[in-house]
């Protein structure tokens, strides 16, 4: 039995308190830029910097609250497809939406 | 997700299976404990993967549809209160602190610890539905819920509505100002389907709160504390990603 225990504590890695606190205050920093970011008029690049502050604070999340950082290379691997595979549709999806009219105005 | 009951009651009859000696919480078809974790924690990310096509959807929809109907999309937003919105946010994010908190309180073995973690999960949780509910009873009232009693007033006389007047709405024609309802439908379809998710989650959180204080989870099988974090953290994302298209991104869009 102890065996078997000490071998499975030895690969799972815990992530400290600290580290959580950290990812913690990141994320409250994110999230108070990017409200005021939102009161600036930066035109276009209003919406840019929302989807840009989304998309870190979404990666920090991953990576360390959700322990991909730690995990092993197959759970690497799986997000990392299922995120390749949502953009690739998302992608393909907006690319028809936007040419589908190309020339007929 | 496999839970720990396991631990239990099969304590007695582990000597059964066993030609070695093993946790009882390790099931006959996997070699090792590792191994069973590893197959859980893909499992699961799995099925997070079938959640990220299914929000997904909902997000490509709102991004095509703001796209055509961008003034609408623009006006309607306005609707939005964005001190409700951060003030969710919020709420989220520490419900998120919380239960990697807890997930280490598990794999510490710390069981008051891991009580109290889910406690404040849960807490956060029921107070991020309850400023949904606020938000929700307002749309209500300004009859913004899609249906038969759908009211275009806040669009067509912008100056009649506290919320449109203050963000300097100019009156919508007709035909655009209908099209806020589009936004109002996917509103509510996403921050509808994302409020479901939490309480599926909060409903577990409280399964797993009866079950912490029993020892369930700090006897080293943290499998299932694991998961239910990841899910809550995936809720989370979405919610990170719907803050700023529903709330944010239009707020100087109309000049």
């Amino acid at each position: 039995m102890t065996d078997q225990k000490e071998m499975h504590e030895s690969q799972h890695h815990i992530v400290s308190p600290v580290t959580y606190a950290i990812v913690f205050g990141a994320l409250l920093v994110f999230t108070a830029l990017t409200v005021g970011a939102s009161y600036v008029e930066m035109g276009i690049f209003n919406p840019i910097a929302a989807i840009l502050i989304a998309c870190i604070k979404a990666m920090i999340v991953v990576l360390f609250f959700m322990h991909v950082k730690y995990s092993s290379k197959l759970t690497k691997l799986t997000v990392f497809c299922g995120l390749f595979t949502f953009l690739a549709l998302i992608g393909m999806t907006l690319a028809d939406y936007i040419s589908r009219a190309w020339g007929q105005w | 997700m496999s839970d720990s009951t396991a631990i239990a009651h099969s304590a007695h009859d582990a000597p059964e299976h066993g030609h070695e000696e093993h946790p009882a919480y390790l099931r006959h078809h996997f070699e090792n404990v590792e191994q069973q974790a590893d197959a859980a924690g893909f499992a699961m990310w799995l099925f997070l993967l079938t959640e990220v096509m299914f929000f997904g959807g909902l997000f490509t929809a709102y991004l095509i549809y703001r796209n055509w109907y961008y003034p609408a999309f623009v006006a309607a937003s306005h609707q939005l209160d964005i001190f409700w919105g951060s003030l969710n946010t919020l709420l989220l994010i520490s419900s998120s602190f919380t239960m990697a908190m807890g997930v280490w309180c598990a794999e510490t073995r710390k069981k008051s610890g891991l009580v109290l973690c889910l406690v404040l999960t849960f807490i956060l949780g029921i107070g991020f539905l309850g400023i949904k509910t606020i938000e929700y009873k307002e749309k209500i009232e300004k009859h913004h819920v899609p249906g038969f009693h759908y009211s275009l007033n806040s669009f067509l006389n912008p100056d009649s509505d506290e919320a449109a007047k203050k963000a300097g709405d100019q009156p919508l024609p007709l035909d655009m100002a209908r099209h806020t309802e589009v936004y109002f439908s996917l509103y509510f379809a996403m921050t509808g389907m994302h409020a479901l998710h939490m309480i599926i989650g909060i409903a577990i959180l409280g399964f797993m709160i009866y079950r912490a204080q029993a020892g369930a989870y700090t006897a080293g099988h943290v499998t299932f504390v694991e998961n239910f974090g990841l899910y809550w953290h995936f809720v989370d994302i979405v919610w990170i990603f719907l803050f700023p298209l529903l709330y944010l991104i239009s707020r100087h869009a109309n000049t």
